[in-house]
């Protein structure tokens, strides 16, 4: 007999029991389903996370206070919040001494609520500077973003983001009305354009004001030359890790630490964050693909079980073809077939159900699925795999079968 | 190979011995048989229902191996074979018809008939071809497409002959044909075994009816194991 053959004999034995063959099947083919959904959800966050990040801005660095390393214990004092002043930020901003930097822009964020007539909405307030719309790749709507002036003069100035605006004002035509912050009264000259909101960070939702302003008289006191975070925008892609070393030793320098181990902020870039973000979620896929490995397994058991009851009740048919002169090697190839059409079978619908759900789940859960041609393939491969495996003891207990005591049965 | 040679028995048995073990009880079907069958003979094989007939076929047909004792099938010592060869010798020297037909449901006839050949390898288009002809051979060219369960008794009997036949075997074994068929079909199934007769086929009908055996030139009566008498 031909491969062909087998497959055909094959094929129409599994087509004489449908119900039972796809009762089989659905172990492998939840597990199928499964490994292309966890897969795809993982690759989807992963893809999300890079979005989110590259959303802040191009070629950037972001220098946070505190380290990440953990011989930095020091200065606990004083509070992680304080290490990084408005002056470290105009010296990142020297060509001199940062070739590589093209902008720099430090921010203080501060939770605020924000009044204007009857409406009240809170959101996050920033206090930076000028370049700000340069490193973080904003541009504005309507009217303008703060200017240099707005900084040296603590001008009363806020921009809005789309959200905030149409929250407060029901339109984003804002321009030139009032907002009240802490008693306040602070006038609107421009409104951002739409960042598109990603899903965890509204970039819609912010109200910027000058950080000069926003220092002295929204946070005051022994904070006011803290910022929470400086942007360092590098002057190309190429560029990055050699501003990233200008920088590192920039405020080694200012902060009068020798041993970089013991820097007390950190500068890390867009890769380092992404990588970061992704690992987490690197480790909840493998943690989700084991379960669904699982779920495989049991589909195989299945199929074996089957395949079994299969031989015992064809035992007939089996010691038929051997008096026919069937050598025991087709009738184990003619089983090994039919359990690896049962998990090819399983494979296949089971990832047609997983891209079904990665095309319907995304609306309902909100996180995006890629489905990855690999993980499709691989996982239809891993299916027919099983049968195969799992079909080896059914086929060669068929084959043993000797022809007189399979004729006589029944 | 189809007919085997003038110098050389179809079948040849010598003291042959069949002891089957069931746990610790043993019991001996066969009890040191002596056979000889020659190219073209028709030998029909009588004995009352356990007096060892379907095991001697069994042996016969390479389905089982002799405890003890000597079959030689065609001038070959089957004792020697594996598994493998078996099923060879059993594909192409051999053609089996059984008392329940044993025809697979799921086939039609003619898929039914080819089923040997595809275990010889023959290709689809010549296995049909002689699928067809021996179909035709037994009457039933009219009824290729037909499924067992749509056809009558004896008429899934004549499948059986044609499967039998197609592969143009050394012999024919037959075990109890007409046991499962009404007057009419058996008279049918006889007619058949006389048509193959004539036409030179070496057949082994087994029976536990005297008129069925009365039909053959040589009848064997077998008794407990035993061949009790070999009348020609
Ligand atoms: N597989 C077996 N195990 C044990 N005893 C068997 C087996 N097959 C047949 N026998 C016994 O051998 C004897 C002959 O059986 P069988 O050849 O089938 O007789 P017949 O075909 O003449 O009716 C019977 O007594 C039967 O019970
Ligand atoms: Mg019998």
């Amino acid at each position: 007999m031909t491969w062909a053959e087998t497959f055909l004999t094959g094929w129409q034995a599994i087509r004489t029991h449908v119900t039972r063959s796809l009762l089989t099947v659905l172990g492998i083919l939840i597990g199928i389903a499964a490994v292309i959904l966890t897969v795809g959800l993982g690759l989807g966050t992963q893809q999300d996370v890079s979005a989110q990040i590259s959303s802040l801005g191009s070629n950037l660095l972001i220098v946070t206070p505190g380290s990440t390393t953990s011989s930095a214990g020091m200065r606990g004092g004083f509070g992680s919040a304080t290490t990084l002043t408005v002056a470290d930020s105009q010296a990142m901003a020297s060509p001199v001494v940062a070739p590589d930097v093209d902008a720099v822009a430090a921010q203080r964020t501060s939770s605020q609520s924000l009044t204007a007539g009857d409406a009240n909405w809170t959101t996050t307030l920033v206090g930076t500077t000028e370049s700000w719309a340069d490193v973080r790749s904003r541009t504005v709507l309507q009217g303008r973003f703060l200017t240099d002036e707005d900084e040296t003069s603590q001008a009363t100035n806020i921009v809005l983001g789309t959200e905030t605006a149409t929250e407060l004002f029901g339109t984003t035509f804002a321009v030139g009305r009032t907002v009240t912050i802490s008693g306040t009264e602070y006038t609107v000259v421009g409104v951002l354009a739409s960042a598109g909101s990603s899903t965890e960070d509204n970039l819609d939702d912010t109200a910027i004001i000058p950080l000069s302003t926003m220092l002295n008289s929204i946070v005051g006191g022994t904070g006011r030359t803290a910022v929470s975070t400086v942007y360092v925008k590098a002057t190309s892609t190429d560029t990055i890790s050699a501003a990233q070393q200008q920088v590192t030793a920039l405020l080694l320098n200012l902060h009068g630490i020798t041993n970089a181990d013991d820097a007390d902020f950190t500068v890390s870039s867009q890769d380092a964050l992404v990588d970061t973000a992704t690992g987490v979620y690197q480790t909840l896929t493998v943690l989700l693909t084991g379960i669904a490995a699982l779920s495989l397994l049991v589909g195989g058991i299945g199929v074996m079980n089957i395949m079994l009851v299969s031989v015992t009740e064809r035992t007939r048919e089996i010691g038929l073809r051997k008096a026919l002169g069937a050598p025991p090697g087709a009738i184990r190839r003619q089983f090994l077939m039919e359990a690896s059409i049962l998990g090819l079978v399983g494979g296949i619908v089971g990832a047609a159900l997983g891209i079904v759900a990665a095309t319907v789940l995304p609306g309902l859960i909100g996180s995006s699925i890629v489905v990855s041609p690999v993980a499709v393939v691989g996982s239809i491969a891993v299916a027919l795999a099983i049968g195969l495996v799992f079909g080896v003891y059914p086929a060669v207990r068929a084959a043993r079968l000797a022809p007189i005591d399979a004729l006589r049965s029944q | 190979m189809s007919t085997g040679t003038l110098a050389e028995p179809v079948i040849e048995l010598i003291g042959g011995r069949k002891t089957y073990q069931t746990g610790a009880l043993s019991f001996e079907a066969l009890r040191g048989v002596d056979l000889r069958v020659e190219a073209g003979e028709y030998v029909a094989v009588i004995g009352p229902s356990g007096s060892g007939k379907s095991t001697l076929m069994h042996v016969l047909g390479c389905l089982d191996v002799l405890t003890q004792g000597t079959y030689r099938l065609t001038g070959h010592d089957v004792g020697e074979l594996d598994e493998v060869d078996l099923a060879m010798v059993r594909n192409t020297q051999i053609g089996f018809v059984f008392q329940q037909f044993h025809l697979l449901t799921s086939l039609s006839a003619v898929q039914n008939v080819e089923l040997p050949l595809a275990y010889r390898g023959i290709g689809r288009a010549e296995r049909r071809a002689l699928a067809v002809e021996a179909l035709e051979r037994v009457g039933l060219g009219d009824r290729l497409e037909n499924r067992p369960g749509q056809l009558s008794g004896g008429q899934q009997q004549r499948v059986a002959f044609a499967r039998a036949l197609v592969g143009d075997p050394a012999m024919i074994l037959a075990d109890e044909p007409t046991g499962n068929l009404d007057s009419t079909s058996t008279e049918e199934v006889l007619g058949l075994l006389d048509e193959l007769h004539a036409a030179g086929r070496t057949i082994l009908l087994i029976t536990h009816e005297a008129d069925v055996a009365a039909r053959a030139a040589r009848v064997v009566r077998v008794l407990d194991g035993l061949i009790q008498e070999d009348a020609r």
